[in-house]
């Protein structure tokens, strides 16, 4: 009886296999509760409600940074029953081709597109919007949706703002908190600021049927969650006067800031060229056109180049070396167009009369002075060897705010170069080298680095006679606002300031540096630089505050290719102080303004 | 069963069980397609527009066609006319290689204007037929060679052809004519061959190489020790060292060229569905979105299921192909736990009901065909309702006389009417 065997063997394998497809089935849908919860969520439809972005303002309330709403059309190409192309493009003022077009598309994807509502136009002008929501009963399958887009009601600090685009693929895969649809600060104070400034996202749930027909509110609206709008930021910008300064600088590279030195808060952070907030609002089609901009407007020079300070730096070096004791403020050297480091080197000086004193070293800016004032410094009995002497060097310059970041609130932010002397044991051997080998460090080339907003922190610790705190935009209760102390006394700074002062108010045949700078009354206290540059004409630097006593502003002016400091920098760095300080420009000045723009 | 008589009446002769099985399965069929349709085309049962509405015509022409088999078409023609018709349907899957056209992937689709047809469809009967035909010849036996070369011919030439088709499905459907061969004498460990093979495919494909060795070597050994220790083993005890070692050479092979026949033989999707199976690759928006929507559904619907009509996930569109091979989806998630059950018991009824026809049959002929028959269904049932439970890879065939579609209601309606017809002539001579 094998066969008989065979035959029960064969219905006892078709018992088991059934047995094991019931088997399953009784464990997906008895046992495990897994796939009762995911069709929960499938029938019900969360309707997601996106926050308004927080505005960002200037410092007196004026927004720079807004929103609008903007009008879209949406369509769930599965409702749409019956269509009078022509009537729905009289009401939306589109070409009827545009949505026979739109509509043929639907319909060749039509299961792949299922019960899905698309957007079937985009940024349909209010008064259209208006006109279709009076007949949307006419076009089932259609309906209205009202978007908040960026807005930007004045053209100042585009830079600095950044810029808000929809998350891409990418963007999700790094930071699975977002969504496709939603929008995310790129740059600047937007991405610096983008868990504040976003909000959180509410969401309607409502049930849907069978039939794809929208029943209720689930659970009457209990369950739903409202959106939280984003939370607004108050900025330090000064709106006027960043827009000023992005006049000023227009046509040329470089950076111009203001910072208000008793608090450290940015007035104005001019990065150019700059972009401008038309582009910022529709950033998906200008953004090639930016990024291949040979002037690079998408970087922003004032935190992220890092330039050699030029003679900016001699500050630094003579109030350190009274510091250490090896400068006193009437010690006099003397120059003879330069000064001679080693035999037959010379690190050259222009024609001033000589000897000079402190003071006088910085009204007129001689190179030979801070090369025997570094050379004391790196010479000091103190300190057992140069390199010692060296890294107490590096040490004061580190607390004036070179050669880290500063903590600012812009992201991307540089910490610029200060050199140790670790480095020098590298390149000489350790104890080979001298005063001779780092020379250039005293009139701030060489191995230096800093970034514009460092340059005009210095501006700020010289206003403050010793201190500073961090330069930020943003006004914010959390903010760390330490008084950070460069450690030099408060009387050295006054023989510097003194200098300053001369430098912009005295005349060129006394030896002033920057004439140009010149505000009648407002008492500014300024030091020019020209950073040596091999690729092309020298950088134009300036650093000043005013009023001498009591300053209400500290400006950097870095223009890159700019030539000679007073040249440039100077008139341009002394004309925002003046618009901030009188409001306008003197009729006596409007001449350089013009001339300014020209140049 | 058979007590002599002859010359019965039409209402003796016919196996009223099958026939209603046939018609359950048909009304359960069109129920659910409307349900799977009903909120996308919004129209009312059967309206010829809507695919329930074709269906019952189908179900109609199928039924016409049953009826001239079973009472018009002489019984004898099917085994004078097995040979050509087998010869005429390896020659349309040549053909449709070359002019068919191409559905899902696959290239087996001949279309004649508004119609379309699948000749692999054909194939499974004129399979069987010439199955029954071959082993009914008097002196044929499965274990001599030459004929087991016959039979693995009469299989393997148009299974070669669905193949290069990349017709996945009906290939696999072949695999249920093992059944027929082992109650025709093949030996019982061809189906523990086959059995072994499958799962060391899988093993090799999922866990690392040692894992599918360590396998093999349990099995062996297992044989060694235990069966070949019990009652009686295939291989003589002379023999066993040699057989055991060429046993281990080819278990090794098959390990070793998976991976090979996996990355090179099988299409990217093929792979893609068998890595969702075996949860190699977790991919919910792409090959494993079928799988997941098709167990959400089933598994929503619970013990007595959401209702007709009142299922969510079928009719919102998450489930696709839900009114042809994802059917299963709709009766799970509509009628629950108890639909589906009535489904698979009625299947389980119908085949058992064939294998006992068959098994009662005095016609070899009749025997082989009824047993190819229950072979093919149950391969469709377990690989149907298998792939929507998340138990089998993503195949797409229909689960016969439920899913929408005519050439397979016809076809699946012929082949069990030809039986019924084979089975009339029994009951009616002997």
């Amino acid at each position: 009886m094998e066969n008989r065997g065979k035959y029960v063997g064969i219905r006892i394998g078709l018992g088991v296999a059934a047995a094991l497809l019931l088997g399953r089935l009784f464990y997906i849908q008895i046992i495990n509760d897994k796939y009762k919860t995911d069709a929960l969520n499938n029938s019900i439809v969360y309707e997601t409600v996106y926050p308004p972005r927080g505005v960002i303002y200037d410092r007196s309330g004026q927004v720079l940074v807004g929103n609008k709403a903007t009008f879209d059309i949406m369509v769930t190409p599965r409702e749409v029953t019956s269509l009078d192309t022509l009537a729905l493009a009289r009401t939306l003022g589109l070409e009827p081709d545009y949505i026979r077009e739109k509509m043929s598309y639907y319909r060749t994807y039509r299961s792949r597109i299922g019960f899905k509502t698309l957007v079937f136009a985009r940024h349909i002008d209010e008064q259209a919007y208006m006109r279709f929501s009076e007949v949307e009963y006419r076009f089932p399958g259609f309906h209205g949706r009202i978007r908040t887009e960026r807005d930007y009601p004045f053209n100042a600090g585009g830079n600095l703002l950044g810029y808000v685009s929809e998350v891409d693929a990418d963007y999700i895969r790094k930071h699975p908190e977002y969504r496709v649809g939603d929008n995310v600060g790129r740059t600047g104070l937007e991405a610096a600021r983008e868990s504040d400034l976003r909000g959180e996202k509410g969401y309607h749930i409502y049930l849907r049927d069978s039939r794809n027909r929208v029943l209720t509110s689930y659970n009457g609206g209990e369950d739903d969650k409202l959106a939280v709008p984003g939370k607004d930021i108050r900025t330090t910008i000064d709106a006027h006067l960043q827009q000023y300064g992005q006049d000023l600088m227009k046509g040329r590279r470089g950076s111009l800031i203001a910072i208000e030195p008793s608090t450290g808060e940015i007035l104005a952070l001019v990065s150019s060229p700059g972009i401008d907030v038309e582009d910022l609002a529709d950033m998906g089609s200008n953004y090639a056109r930016l990024s291949s901009d040979p002037g690079k407007p998408l970087f922003n020079r004032t935190v992220q180049a890092s330039y050699p300070p030029g003679s900016v730096f001699k500050l630094v070096c003579g109030l350190i070396g009274m510091q250490e004791g090896v400068l006193k403020p009437g010690d006099r050297y003397s120059c003879s167009r330069g000064y001679v480091y080693a035999t037959g080197k010379k690190l050259g000086c222009h024609e001033h009369r000589s000897p000079l004193s402190f003071t006088e070293a910085v009204r007129m800016s001689c190179n030979a002075y801070f090369c025997y004032v570094f050379k004391n410094i790196l010479e000091n009995k103190k300190y057992g060897s140069t390199a010692e002497a060296f890294d107490k060097w590096e040490e004061y310059v580190r607390a004036f705010g070179f050669g880290s970041k500063l903590g600012t609130d812009y992201p991307g932010e540089l910490g610029g170069n200060v050199p140790k002397s670790s480095r020098y044991d590298k390149i000489y051997g350790k104890n080979h080298w001298r005063f001779s080998s780092v020379v250039s460090l005293s009139i701030g080339q060489g191995e230096l680095g800093a970034t514009p907003l460092q340059i005009a922190n210095l501006a700020a610790i010289l206003a403050n006679r010793g201190w500073f705190i961090t330069p930020h935009m943003i006004r914010d209760e959390a903010r760390d606002s330490t008084i950070h102390s460069v450690g030099i006394d408060r009387r050295y700074f006054e023989y510097g300031i003194e200098g300053m002062w001369q430098a912009v108010n005295m005349t060129t045949a006394e030896g002033a540096t920057a004439p140009l700078a010149r505000v009648r009354g407002l008492d500014i206290c300024g030091k020019t630089g020209t950073a040596q540059n091999p690729h092309g004409e020298d950088h134009s630097v300036f650093v000043c505050f005013a009023p001498r006593e009591n300053p209400q502003i500290a400006v950097a002016a870095y223009v890159e290719n700019g030539g000679w400091g007073g040249s440039t920098a100077a008139p341009i760095a002394s004309l925002l102080v003046e618009q901030y300080l009188n409001g306008e420009i003197s009729e006596e000045r409007q001449w350089l303004r013009d001339w300014i723009k020209v140049k | 069963m058979t007590d002599g008589r002859v010359n019965r009446s039409v209402v003796q002769t016919i196996d009223w069980h099958l026939l209603g099985c046939w018609l359950a399965l048909a009304l359960i069929g069109v129920i659910n397609i409307y349900s799977a349709g009903h909120s996308t085309e919004g129209a009312i049962l059967f309206d010829l527009a809507t695919r329930s509405g074709k269906q019952i015509l189908w179900i109609g022409i199928s039924l016409a066609a049953g009826l001239l088999i079973l009472f018009v078409i002489k019984p004898h023609v099917w085994e004078e006319l097995a040979i050509p018709a087998w010869l005429l349907v390896v020659g349309l899957l040549g053909l449709v290689l070359l002019f068919g056209s191409t559905v899902n992937g696959s290239k087996s689709w001949f279309q004649l204007g508004p119609v379309s047809f699948q000749p692999c469809e054909l194939s499974k009967i004129t399979t069987s037929l010439v199955l029954a035909h071959f082993l009914r010849m008097p002196g044929f036996r499965i274990g001599r060679f030459r004929d087991f070369a016959i039979v693995l011919a009469v299989l393997g030439i148009p299974a070669a052809l669905i193949l290069a088709g990349g017709e996945t499905g009906t290939l696999l459907v072949y695999l249920g004519y093992v059944f027929m061969l082992y109650r025709e004498g093949l030996s019982g460990w061809w189906l523990v061959f086959l059995f072994a093979l499958i799962v060391l495919f899988v093993t090799a494909i999922k866990f690392p190489l040692w894992v599918s060795f360590a396998l093999l070597a349990l099995g062996i050994g297992i044989y060694v020790l235990v069966v070949r220790r019990g009652v009686h083993g295939i291989v003589a005890k002379r023999d066993l060292a040699w057989t055991m070692l060429l046993v281990a050479v080819i278990g090794s092979a098959v390990i070793m060229s998976t991976n090979l026949a996996y990355e090179h033989v099988l299409r990217p999707h093929q792979r893609t569905r068998i890595d969702v199976l075996l949860g190699i690759k977790e991919d919910p928006m792409g090959a494993g979105y079928n799988v997941n929507q098709s167990m959400i559904a089933i598994g929503s619907g619970g013990f007595f299921g959401k209702g007709y009509l009142q299922g969510t996930q079928t009719a919102y569109g998450f489930v696709p192909e839900q009114s042809t091979d994802f059917i299963f989806c709709t009766i799970g998630e509509e009628f629950g736990f108890v639909g589906c059950a009535a489904v698979i018991l009625l299947f389980v009824f119908l085949i058992s009901r064939i294998l006992r026809d068959a098994e009662g049959c005095r016609e070899q002929f009749t025997r082989v065909y009824g047993y190819c028959l229950a072979g093919c269904f149950f391969m469709h049932m377990m690989i149907n309702i298998g792939m929507t439970i998340g138990l089998m890879p993503v195949i797409g065939i229909p689960l016969p006389f439920i899913s929408y579609g005519g050439s397979s209601m016809l076809s699946f309606t012929v082949m069990l009417f030809v039986f019924l017809a084979l089975l009339r002539q029994e009951r009616r001579y002997f």
